[in-house]
Parts: C-alpha cells; structure tokens; sequence
C-alpha cells in the first residue's frame, strides 16, 4: 500500500483509495483480533514454568522443536470444578434466554401493534437501558434483592419465596441475594432488550393481511397467532435468543456481583485462573473450549443473519 | 392501518396494554430506585432515612472515583473517535465492495467482537501485549507499559465492531445513485464521500459514538484485563465496592453518570434533528429552484 502510494500514475487513483478503505481495518483486525486469538490457543498448550510461561517452540541443537503440552486440557477433563462450571453457564444462559422470550416476545408483539404514531416513543424507551451501564443496572438488583429491598420484601410478604425454595432456585428462606433466582433475575433484566429490539423489528414488518387470509379461511385469532405470526417470526425469535444466550454464557459481572458460591460460571473460572491463580495457561484453555462451545450457536445466528441480509435486497 | 390484537376484543386491549406497561416497570424501577436511594440518609441502602445529599458531597473529595471519571472520560472520548473512524471504514468495505479476497473472513472478524465472550477479549488482548512487551524487553523494559494505551486500544477494539454495525446499517439503506450522479458530475472519489455520502450518514455517525461512547465508559471485564497500576477507570472502582457489598457512594456516582449519558443523548437528537429538518429545508429550496 505504501509503495504504491509512492508510485503516482502505477495503478489508478481510485484503486488505491479502495485498498487504503480496505487494508485498514482489515489489518487492525489481524493484528488485534487474530493475533490475540491465536496467541490464546498457544498458551493453552505451555505450561507455567518457573516465573513466566514456558515457550512451546524451542532452539535445540540450531533446529527448532516444537513441545506442545496438553497437560491444561488433561486437568480440565480430569477436575469436575470445570466441567461444572460449563454446563451451570449453558443452563443459566439456557433460562435466562427462555425467560427473555417469555417476557420479550408478548411485549414486542403488542409494542409492534400498538398505534402506529406510538411506536418511536416506545422504541426509544426500550432503547433507553442501552444507553444505561451495564453495571449500574447489575448492581441496582443489589439493592433491590437484599435483606430490606423493596422487592426481597415483596417477595418474602406474599411467601413467594416458598416456591423459590421448591424450585431450588434458593437455598433459605427469605435469603435472595447471591443465589440462582438472583442471578436469573439480573441477566434477564439486563439481555431484555437484546431480545425485544430483533423482534420487535421483525413483527412490525409482518403483512398484516395473511391474518385476515387466515381468519377468512376459518382460523380462530389463537390459531392464527400460532400457525401464522409465530412461524414468520422465526428469524426474530433466533436472532434475539442468540443475542441473549451467546453473551450469557460467558458472562462475568453479573454472576460475581448477583451470583453466589454455589453459581460458578466459566466466565469467573478464566477470570480466576489468570488473576487469582496467575496461569494464563490453563485460562487460555477454558478459554478455547468455551469458544467451540458458542461457535454453534454462533453459526446458527450467522446463516439467519446473512438470510436476513438477502430478503432484504 | 389495521390494529388487531391477537382476539381483537377489549380484553386482549387491555391485557396487551397491561403487559407493555408491565415490562416498562420492569425496566425502570431498578434504576428509579437506584437513583432515589442516592439521596438517602441512612447508610444502609435499603432502609430510607429521610432525604440528603451528604453522599454526593462526599463524592466531590472522592479522588478515587473523581481520577477514575477524568481517566474514563478521556479514553471514552478517544476511543469513540476512533471506533467511528475505523468503523466507517469497515461498513463501507463491507457494503461497497462487494469482491474481494478475503472477504468472508473479513465480515467474520468484523462481527466477532459483538458475540465473543469480554473475559475472553480481554484475555487473548493482555496476552498479546505480554507477548509485545517480552519481544521488546531490551529496549527501555518493554513496550506497552499496561495503563491507559493499553485499555484504549481494548475499547477501540470492542468499539469498532460496534460502530460498523450501526454505520453499515445506514449505508445498506443510502440510493446509490445520488453517489452515481456525484461520480458523472466529476468527483473524485473522496470528493463524493466528503460530500454526498458523509452528510447522509451523519446521524448514524453520531448513534455509533454515543454507542462506543458508552459502552466504553461502562466497561469493566476489558479495563480490568488491560490495566496496569495507577489506571483504574471508573468503572473499576464501582465494580470493586459492589463487589465487597452496598454503597451509598455508588448509588450517588450511578446518578451522576445517568444523568450525564441523558445529557448527551437529548443533545445529540436534537442537533440530530435539527440537521435533518435543515437538510429537508435545503433539499426542497433546491427542487424549487429546479422547477
């Protein structure tokens, strides 16, 4: 890019521009995601030596050889501590995701019948949270759910919190906080809008017509809801599910600040293993599985979002 | 327009309405509380004690919190900057030039950030500066010193993917042909960027650094990857009294950045409004002149 800069009249002008447009980021995101990456998947194969992480190339004899050691992925197979972590992570993803649904779905669908000179407002008052820290809205389920908050109160007045026992979701009585229900409780307020914003996209652009095609052929509202609205929203229900489950999984700050002993997530298992433990070895090898475990779902998103991408042309 | 609610009868009405105005309360009682208890006397931020406003004047010599707010702001400002920048330039790779080598990689590597878990990011981004910081040990003790560089560069990383998304969204719905027409008429390429087409994607511009704008101000797994000593950022050090258990002060901090980020964002819709109403003005004074 540089030498062609330099050479006027070697390729044309706009040629050159577009290389520029192009080679920029491009190469920033080589260097500062890639790379990384990759640097990742060679730690999780040292070890820690003495002070710092042993190399997995080495200089022997003037040739260079290569020492990879799995003994990270052996540990992480071998000790329950991680395999439980991940599947608490998925499950804890797993509900949060269906409860955004539950909420998310009926408010998008009325927020997307609603009078059309209302819908802007109501959309920027979704949007708004976004705008909000991600944090300050954690920590503001702090003191709601604590000994003394309104809703904690709420809850153990109307012995609400009996069922929570029976579902397991709490451990005491009248003891909310740094628990399972808390934890479910802050990520679902926090990946609500993830959810509602694709589907509320989605069902505003439905032709309202095929319900009427549907109730002239004798569907009941129910049934059109159901065999109609519900199948052409497909694309909105996955895409704001995998909005809300790719994240959870590896969520940190919620789980630390709401969650207690018993939730350990795998994105605190990374953050220990570096900071508490001080080995980015086995950090990095969390790190690699929990990237194989969301590149499915991943996937999945990709293929809708392209899908999504073509109607639109 | 057709408005039919899934039964069509005042019972679905009324049931639709309650369930909208449900989810609202949901929304934003968690913060309404938030910023109420900021202004409670009781140090127990669950008990109201009656009104005040001791917190915040304690916040005023807080120099913890005051340098972490001066240190966020500057990196929030800086890396919005040049999320927006580089941004532009990956939504306009991604949206005009259809044909390239590479490009399915490029559109992957551009959408990752948004779903890769922030341990993660923060963890391969640390390595790599490890990994520049070993290689360069000779000269000086290594480069980058972890601090305010480092966490920038995070954020910019983070940010970038962002402002594409929200750029490229805006130019996917431009008509080519006013950039056609600037072409015909003789404007080099730059011209027809500087004219015709940044004018038209001013307003996602703006959404793009209110967006990395905040979401760097609000980032705690990343900052704390990157940081060294001496640059904690704001979010750092409420993370870390939330951490140990309620705090009046963080209640009080909450509010201030709250009304801060609505300060911003009323200002920027209505410059954005305004443009757009300027604009509509020029586009029919020129279709008159025209006729």
């Amino acid at each position: 890019m540089d030498a062609s800069n330099k050479k006027p009249g070697w390729r044309p002008s706009w040629w050159r521009g577009r290389t520029a447009v192009i080679g920029v980021p491009y190469f920033w995101l080589l260097l500062f995601f890639l790379a990384p990456f990759l640097i990742v998947a060679n730690y999780s194969v040292s070890e820690m030596g003495a002070i710092r992480v042993e190399n997995i190339t080495s200089v022997v004899d003037g040739a260079v050889k290569l020492t990879v050691k799995y003994s990270n992925y052996v540990n992480l197979t071998a000790d329950n501590l991680y395999w439980h972590a991940y599947l608490a992570s998925l499950k804890y993803a797993f509900f949060t995701t269906v409860f955004c649904l539950l909420i998310g779905y009926p408010f998008a669908y009325f927020m997307a019948r609603a009078k059309q000179a209302l819908q802007p407002t109501l959309l920027m008052l979704v949007m708004l949270p976004f705008w909000t820290s991600f944090l300050l809205r954690v920590y503001a389920w702090k003191g709601l759910l604590d000994e003394g908050g309104w809703v904690a109160d709420l809850i153990t007045g109307s012995h609400f919190d009996r069922v929570l026992l029976w579902l397991g979701v709490i451990e005491t009585q009248g003891q909310l906080m740094h628990t399972t229900f808390s934890l479910i409780v802050g990520m679902t307020y926090t990946y609500l809008p993830f959810m509602i914003l694709p589907l509320y996209a989605n069902l505003s652009k439905m032709d309202l017509r095929l319900l009427e095609a549907a109730s002239d052929l004798g569907a009941t509202p129910w049934v059109a809801f159901w065999r109609v609205t519900v199948p052409l929203s497909k694309a909105g229900i996955i895409a704001g599910s995998m909005l809300v489950f790719i994240p959870c999984v590896g969520e940190y700050v919620t789980p630390e600040l709401l969650g207690g002993p018993t939730t350990l997530m795998i994105g605190r298992v990374i953050w220990d293993e570096n900071f508490s433990n001080n080995d980015p070895p086995m950090a990095s090898a969390v790190a690699v599985i929990l990237v194989l475990l969301i590149v499915v779902p991943l996937a999945i998103f990709n293929k809708y979002q392209v899908e999504a991408q073509e109607a639109r042309k | 327009m057709k408005n039919r609610a899934i039964f069509g009868t005042r019972f679905a009405k009324g049931f639709g309405r309650a369930w909208l105005v449900g989810g609202f309360l949901f929304l934003y009682l968690p913060m309404v509380t938030l910023m109420i208890f900021s202004f409670n006397h009781s140090r127990l931020a669950s008990h109201w004690g009656g009104f005040s406003l001791e917190w915040y004047a304690k916040l005023a010599s807080d120099t913890e919190i005051i340098n972490g707010l001066w240190l966020s702001l500057k990196i929030a400002v800086t890396s919005a900057t040049g999320s927006v920048i580089l941004g532009t330039m990956a939504a306009f790779t991604l949206v005009k030039y259809k044909r390239f080598r590479g490009r399915t990689f490029f559109t992957g590597m551009v959408n990752a950030p948004l779903v890769m878990p922030e341990v993660i990011q923060g963890l391969s981004l640390l390595l790599l500066f490890v990994a520049i910081q070993h290689a360069t040990e000779r000269f000086d003790g290594g480069f980058p010193e972890r601090g305010f560089f480092t966490i920038w560069l995070g954020h910019l990383m983070i940010g970038m993917s962002y402002a594409a998304v929200v750029i490229q969204a805006r130019l996917q719905d431009l008509n080519p042909q006013l950039e056609e027409a600037a072409m015909d008429l003789g404007a080099r390429p730059w011209q027809v960027f500087r004219l015709v087409t940044f004018p038209m994607i001013t307003q996602s511009l703006i959404s793009a650094w209110l967006l990395t704008f905040s979401l760097s101000l609000d980032d705690v797994v990343a900052s704390a990857f990157l940081s060294g000593p001496g640059a904690t950022t704001m979010p750092l050090v409420i993370f870390s009294r939330a951490r140990l258990g309620l705090d009046p002060s963080v209640n009080a901090v909450a509010t201030v950045m709250i009304v801060i980020v609505a300060i911003c964002v009323a200002l920027a819709s209505v410059w954005v409004a305004r443009a757009e109403r300027r604009r509509a003005a020029e586009i029919s004074a020129a279709a008159r002149d025209d006729s």
